[in-house]
């Protein structure tokens, strides 16, 4: 081999660089996030597959809706009828009220980080939700 | 080769792909075998065959200096030889290393291109031609953009310049999920590329299977990597725990991940494994070109090739010694008495 140390050390910088994903996440992957699912509430606006898969999608054509249309009332697929609303329909305290257990369990594992925040504010969790004056003290 | 039967062979050749992960996926339910088996395998290649043909290079002697002159060479102190010319003609490793950078990061080849014109009558003109070397890095850098923006599936917690670039990446904040900017610009950028070798007559003539075999993968790539952030979508939870399994070498295959999503990564093993076979290793060949990575020092430098036969030299002085007696009989003149 000729000039062999250079190229032997470019060939061990491709390498480094290239198996970056192997090193940085090396051990134990952790475990798969789990969300927590409303207690009395069990049927959502569209069924659990779909929303598991599209919710941004549906959240964005209700975002548009009252926005850009006034119009808040969404008729699901089955008939019900909702109010157009993130904070008072999908995050209403029957539902799913925590955002660090609900939105933020698989946020965060695929480092997604939706600007829903940018405006919206999430509901206060603990202690308690009805009265959020108090947690002032 | 005709370019009808080169178009169809190539994309019969990638469609044929996604049949086949398709039927394997849907139709046999080989997640295994396309979730982890063939990912494995096709990573496995791409290294040892970059190495081995990293190697395979090495092992050429290149006792001479051939870089391409593109500017004046170094030569005497009257004679210009100013930045350009360092550039274009280096003498020394440091003017080379400035080159290569150059040519690496910005494709400067590609942007000295120039196309041979008639002007009026037989007049000819050279042209600056830069629409190759556009299409070249915008293709080039929104997929080392799309690459690096794939380490959110192979790392957690993610590394802090992921996040950096899908901020910039998704600056428009249209739709949701937002819209990548490079997805669309490297699907548009492969797009013009194959439409440039098929459009054009004389890069038709030189075109072959091999040119558009890569050209429709990558399309394929995109084409089903759009499908599924943005409309057929795919369950991503999952889809990590996948690749985080693959990535820790503790494999495990989620239920209910959508058929799309091992399209798309069967698509991606094949063009690992394809990697180290094809034109493709330029990633690594461009580092080794001796027309770029060598510095013109052939005036300054005496450079012997290694590999000339020992040649037995038979001096003045010693045939002198061994005739001298003889040439002194003759009348010749001799050196010493």
């Amino acid at each position: 081999m000729y000039d062999g140390g250079k190229i032997i050390t470019g060939i061990v910088i491709g390498l480094v660089l290239l198996t970056f994903p192997i090193w940085y996440t090396h051990g134990t992957p952790p475990p798969r996030p789990e969300v927590k699912l409303p207690e009395k509430e069990k049927k959502c606006v569209q069924p659990g597959a779909y929303m598991k898969l599209k919710h941004m999608q549906l959240l964005d054509l209700w975002r548009d809706s009252t926005v850009r249309a006034a119009k808040r009332s969404y008729v699901a697929t089955d008939g019900r009828k909702y109010e157009m609303s993130l904070q008072n329909t999908c995050m209403s305290p029957e539902c799913h009220a925590k955002k660090t257990e609900f939105c933020d369990r698989c946020h965060d594992y695929t480092g997604v980080d939706p600007y829903c925040w940018d405006c919206h504010i999430p509901p206060k969790e603990e202690p308690k939700k009805e009265k959020p004056e108090e947690n002032v003290h | 080769m005709n370019i009808i039967i080169s178009l169809t062979v190539s994309f019969l050749a990638v469609f044929g792909l996604v049949v086949i992960a398709f039927v394997g996926v849907w139709g046999a339910h080989l997640e295994w075998l396309f979730g982890v088996v063939i990912p494995y395998l096709a990573v496995i290649t791409f290294f040892i065959g970059i190495v081995y043909r990293v190697v395979q290079w090495a092992k050429c002697p290149v006792p001479f200096r051939i870089p391409s002159t593109c500017a004046q060479q170094k030569s005497l102190p009257w004679i210009k030889y100013g930045y350009a010319e360092k550039l274009d003609n280096p003498v020394n490793t440091f003017w080379v290393v400035c080159r290569m950078i150059l040519e690496v990061l910005c494709f400067r080849s590609l942007f000295r291109n120039t196309r041979l014109e008639f002007g009026s009558g037989q007049e000819i003109k050279y042209k600056s031609a830069k629409w190759l070397w556009l299409g070249a890095i915008a293709f080039h850098y929104t997929f080392l953009i799309v690459l690096l923006r794939h380490l959110r599936f192979f790392t957690e917690p993610m590394p802090f310049f992921v996040k950096i670039i899908e901020n910039v990446d998704g600056f428009f904040q249209m739709f949701l999920p937002t819209v990548y900017q490079s997805g669309f610009i490297l699907g548009a950028a492969v797009t013009y590329l194959l439409l440039r070798r098929i459009l054009d007559g004389k890069m038709r003539y030189i075109s072959l299977p091999a040119d558009y075999f890569p050209l429709f993968m990558i399309l394929g790539l995109v084409t089903t990597g759009v499908l599924m952030r943005y409309v057929l979508k795919a369950d991503i939870v999952s889809i990590k725990e996948l690749t985080l399994g693959l990535v820790s070498f503790k494999p495990v295959v989620p239920e209910g991940i959508s058929v799309i999503f091992y399209i798309h990564l069967f698509l991606v093993s094949v063009f690992f494994a394809y990697f180290p076979f094809s034109k493709l290793t330029h990633m690594a060949g461009v580092f080794l070109s001796p027309t770029r990575n060598l510095s013109n020092n052939t005036r300054i430098v005496r450079h012997i090739n290694p590999w000339n036969n020992p040649v037995k030299f038979h001096t003045y002085q010693a045939y002198e010694d061994e005739f001298r007696e003889k040439m002194k009989d003759a009348g010749l003149p001799v050196d010493k008495e």
